[in-house]
C-alpha cells in the first residue's frame, strides 16, 4: 500500500521536475506573482540575458506603492516621483516581457493576495510563488503558495521553476466553534502567540478542524495570510465545497468541461486520513477571545481582556530583554489593562483583512456610533470596493466618520505615503506590528476589523463583545 | 554570486530575538536601487541613526570594535518577516558576510544563500555561549570554515554546523541557481509536456 500522503505531499510530489544532491528539489511553478518591488528580479534576468519563460503564468499587480487618494488623477496625480517611478518601472518591465499587469487604472487592481483568489487565478493544487511573504494567503484555496526574494523570483521568471528543500509539515487543528465577536484574525493571532513567531519555521502548516471548516473562504484567507508571522513557509486548507463554491464562475476559474475535470482533480487533493504530520498543534476555538498585540512582533498577542505583561517575569534573559525593548518602543507600562490603551488612528484593510467579509464586520460595529479618531478604510481591491459600495458599506463608514479610500497595501506597508507619525498609536487590521512598519517610530496594535472599528468608536482598545 | 569559503572576522553580539527584516531594512528604503551610494546606511537605519541622520552612539554597530564586524552573532528567528532581499543587500553592503543564530526566517535564509551571505544555525546554548565569548573578548575574532562546517569562537571553542550539501557547494563555488537549473533542461521539457496534458485547464487563456 502506498504511503498515506498529506495535501502538501500530494501537491509537492506532482511538481517535482528533478531532485539534486541532498534531496534539493527543482519544483515546477504554476503561477508567479510580482509587484512594484520586483524590480531587481527583472534586472537580474536581463543581466543574465534571459527572458520571462512563461509570461502567461506570471501576474503583476500594482499594490505596494499605489495611492489610496486622488486615484482619478492616475499616475500623474502621484506627487512623489520616487513612488510614481516604482509603478512606472513595473509597467515598463511587464510590457517589455509580455507579463499581464493589473495596473493603477485596471478594474481588477488590488492587493496581489486579494486579487489572485478573487479573480480565480489561485486554484487548488497549484504551486504559487510570490515576491511577497504574504503569498501564504493563497494556500487557503488548497494550494502550496509561498513568498520568495528577488533572486528566487528572477529564477522563477526565467525558468518557471524553483529549488526547494522539502519542508516539514505541521497541522494546526482548531476544534469547537468561535464565539460571538471572535474571528479568523483572532484564531491566527492566538496560534502565533502560542507557537511563537518562529514556531513554524521550516514547516508548512495545514489548518484543519471544525472551526476552520466552518469558515468562509475569506476567513480562511485571513488565517493562511499570517502563517508567515508564525515563521511558516506556507499555510494551507484542504479544498472542500466552500472552496469550490467560491471559485465557481470566477473570471479565471476553469469553465464548462474544464471545470468538471478540475473539480474531480481538486476533490482528490485533501490528505489521506492516515497521513501524519511532523508536528500537531491543537487549539480550542471556543475558548478564544478577541486578540490584540501589545508589542513589536505578532507573537506579542494577548486576549483583549488581558494586561500588558511584566517583562521581568520570564526566566529566559533574552526573552526578558525582548519584552523590555518592546514595551519601551510601544510606550506601555507593565500591568496596564489592554483596554486602557488609548489609540490615535485606525487602519482597516490589507491582504490580511481587506476583503468584503472584513469590511462587513467592521461596518456592523461602525453602525453603533461615530469615530473619535481618524479611521482609514482601504478595500483590498477595486472589486471589493465596488461590491462594498453596492451594498452600502461606504455610506455606513461615511456616517460613522470613517474615511473610505481606494485599494492598495496602504498603511500596512506604509510605502505609498499613508503612514503613522512618530509615536502615533494605531489599531490596525494588518499583519505586522514590527518597529517602524507603519512609519518610523509608529506603534501598531494588530486586531480584527470589528475590534479596530470598536477602537475607533471608543478611542481606545475595546472589547468588541461589550458593544453588543 | 560571491563565494564563501572561510572567514575570520570581528563578530557583533546582537542579543535580540526576532530581528525582523523591517529593522534590517526599513520598508521605505525598498525603493532605493542597490547600486546607490551609501546603501550600507540602510542597515538598521532607524536604530543606527537619529532623525537628523546622525549616528546613535549607543547602537551596537556604531561602537568600536563592532562597527568593523563582518559577522553577527544573533539570537533566535533572525530575519523574520517580509521577503525583501534588501535586508540581505543591506547586511552585505555594511560588510556582514555571515549571521549566526539559533533559527532564521525561512525566506531570509534563502535570500542569504542566493547572495553569498552565510546563515549559520547553531543550537540555542551554543549561540548563547558564542555570543558571550564574543562579548567578553571585546572584538576577538570568530573563524568560520564552510568546507569544514565549523565556527570557532575567540575563546577557541569550536562548533560544528549543518548546511545543505547543495547550498554549501553553491556558496563555496560561487554557483548561482541559473547554472544549476540549466543542467535540467531535458527534465523540464519532459515534465512540462506531461503536466500540461494532465491538467490542461491550468494553461487556458486569461
Amino acid at each position: 500500500m502506498a504511503m498515506p500522503r498529506t495535501l502538501f505531499d500530494k501537491i509537492w510530489d506532482r511538481h517535482v521536475v528533478a531532485v539534486a544532491e541532498g534531496g534539493e528539489t527543482l519544483l515546477y511553478v504554476d503561477r508567479c506573482l510580482i509587484h512594484e518591488g520586483s524590480r531587481h528580479a527583472f534586472t537580474m534576468i536581463e543581466e543574465e540575458g534571459r527572458n520571462v519563460r512563461r509570461p502567461a503564468q506570471v501576474l503583476a499587480v500594482a499594490d505596494h506603492y499605489v495611492p489610496t487618494r486622488n486615484r482619478a488623477a492616475g499616475l500623474p496625480g502621484i506627487g512623489d516621483e520616487r513612488i510614481r517611478g516604482m509603478i512606472e518601472l513595473l509597467e515598463a518591465n511587464t510590457r517589455r516581457h509580455g507579463v499581464t499587469l493589473f495596473g493603477l487604472d485596471d478594474d481588477r487592481q488590488g492587493i496581489l493576495h486579494v486579487v489572485g483568489p478573487e479573480q480565480g487565478i489561485t486554484q487548488p493544487g497549484m504551486v504559487i510563488t510570490g515576491a511577497d511573504s504574504h503569498t501564504s494567503t493563497h494556500g487557503a484555496l488548497g494550494c502550496l503558495a509561498f513568498g520568495i526574494g528577488q533572486s528566487e523570483a528572477a529564477h522563477v521568471l526565467a525558468t518557471q521553476t524553483i529549488w526547494q528543500r522539502k519542508p516539514k509539515t505541521m497541522r494546526v487543528s482548531a476544534g469547537g466553534r468561535l464565539g460571538a465577536g471572535v474571528t479568523a484574525k483572532d484564531v491566527i493571532l492566538a496560534v502565533i502567540a502560542r507557537i511563537g513567531s518562529g514556531g513554524a519555521a521550516g514547516h508548512v502548516i495545514e489548518y484543519a478542524g471544525p472551526a476552520i471548516r466552518a469558515m468562509s473562504m475569506e476567513q480562511r484567507l485571513t488565517v493562511c495570510n499570517m502563517s508567515i508571522e508564525a515563521g511558516a513557509r506556507a499555510g494551507m486548507v484542504a479544498p472542500d465545497d466552500t472552496t469550490f463554491a467560491y471559485l465557481a464562475e470566477r473570471r479565471c476559474a476553469p469553465k464548462g468541461p474544464d471545470w468538471d475535470r478540475a473539480l474531480a482533480f481538486w476533490r482528490a487533493l485533501p490528505g489521506d486520513s492516515e497521513a501524519s504530520f511532523d508536528v500537531d498543534v491543537d487549539i480550542d476555538a471556543a475558548a478564544l477571545a478577541p486578540m490584540v498585540t501589545w508589542g513589536t512582533n505578532p507573537e506579542h498577542a494577548l486576549p483583549v481582556t488581558g494586561r500588558v505583561p511584566d517583562p521581568e517575569a520570564p526566566e529566559n534573559a533574552s526573552r526578558r530583554a525582548d519584552l523590555r525593548a518592546a514595551l519601551d518602543y510601544m510606550g506601555l507600562a507593565p500591568g496596564m489593562k489592554l483596554t486602557d490603551i488609548a489609540i490615535d488612528r485606525v487602519f482597516i484593510g490589507s491582504c490580511t483583512n481587506g476583503r468584503l467579509d472584513d469590511l462587513r464586520s467592521a461596518a456592523v460595529i461602525a453602525r453603533h456610533g461615530r469615530a473619535k479618531i481618524p479611521v482609514m478604510v482601504v478595500p483590498g481591491s477595486a472589486r471589493v470596493k465596488q461590491l462594498a459600495e453596492a451594498e452600502g458599506l461606504d455610506r455606513v463608514f461615511h456616517d460613522a466618520g470613517f474615511e473610505w479610500l481606494d485599494a492598495g497595501c496602504s498603511m500596512c506597508t506604509a510605502l505609498n505615503g499613508d503612514q503613522l507619525r512618530p509615536r502615533e498609536r494605531c489599531a490596525s487590521t494588518s499583519n505586522r506590528n514590527f518597529r517602524g512598519r507603519q512609519g518610523p517610530e509608529g506603534r501598531t496594535h494588530l486586531m480584527s476589523p470589528a475590534m479596530a472599528a470598536a477602537a475607533a468608536l471608543a478611542g481606545h482598545i475595546a472589547d468588541v463583545r461589550t458593544l453588543g | 554570486m560571491e563565494r564563501f569559503v572561510t572567514l575570520t572576522a570581528i563578530a557583533a553580539p546582537l542579543a535580540e530575538p526576532n530581528v525582523d527584516t523591517n529593522q534590517l531594512c526599513p520598508t521605505r528604503f525598498n525603493k532605493v536601487a542597490r547600486e546607490a551610494p551609501d546603501y550600507q546606511r540602510i542597515l538598521f537605519h532607524d536604530r543606527r541613526f537619529d532623525a537628523d541622520g546622525k549616528e546613535r552612539p549607543e547602537f551596537l554597530l556604531n561602537r568600536p570594535p563592532w562597527r568593523e564586524a563582518k559577522i553577527i552573532v544573533a539570537d533566535r528567528n533572525f530575519g523574520c518577516g517580509s521577503s525583501r532581499e534588501s535586508a540581505v543587500y543591506a547586511l552585505m553592503a555594511f560588510g556582514i558576510r555571515a549571521v549566526i543564530a539559533s533559527s532564521f526566517g525561512d525566506i531570509f535564509r534563502s535570500n542569504s544563500l542566493k547572495n553569498g551571505l552565510l546563515p549559520v544555525q547553531l543550537p540555542d546554548d551554543a549561540v548563547t555561549a558564542l555570543r558571550d565569548a564574543v562579548t567578553a573578548s571585546q572584538g576577538g575574532a570568530v573563524a568560520i570554515d564552510l568546507p569544514a562546517q565549523t565556527v570557532t569562537g575567540p575563546d577557541g571553542t569550536a562548533y560544528r554546523f549543518d548546511i545543505h550539501p547543495l547550498r554549501k557547494r553553491c556558496l563555496v563555488e560561487g554557483l548561482d541557481d541559473f547554472a544549476l537549473t540549466d543542467r535540467y533542461a531535458d527534465e523540464f521539457a519532459a515534465f512540462e509536456a506531461r503536466y500540461r496534458a494532465e491538467t490542461p485547464w491550468l494553461f487556458g487563456e486569461r
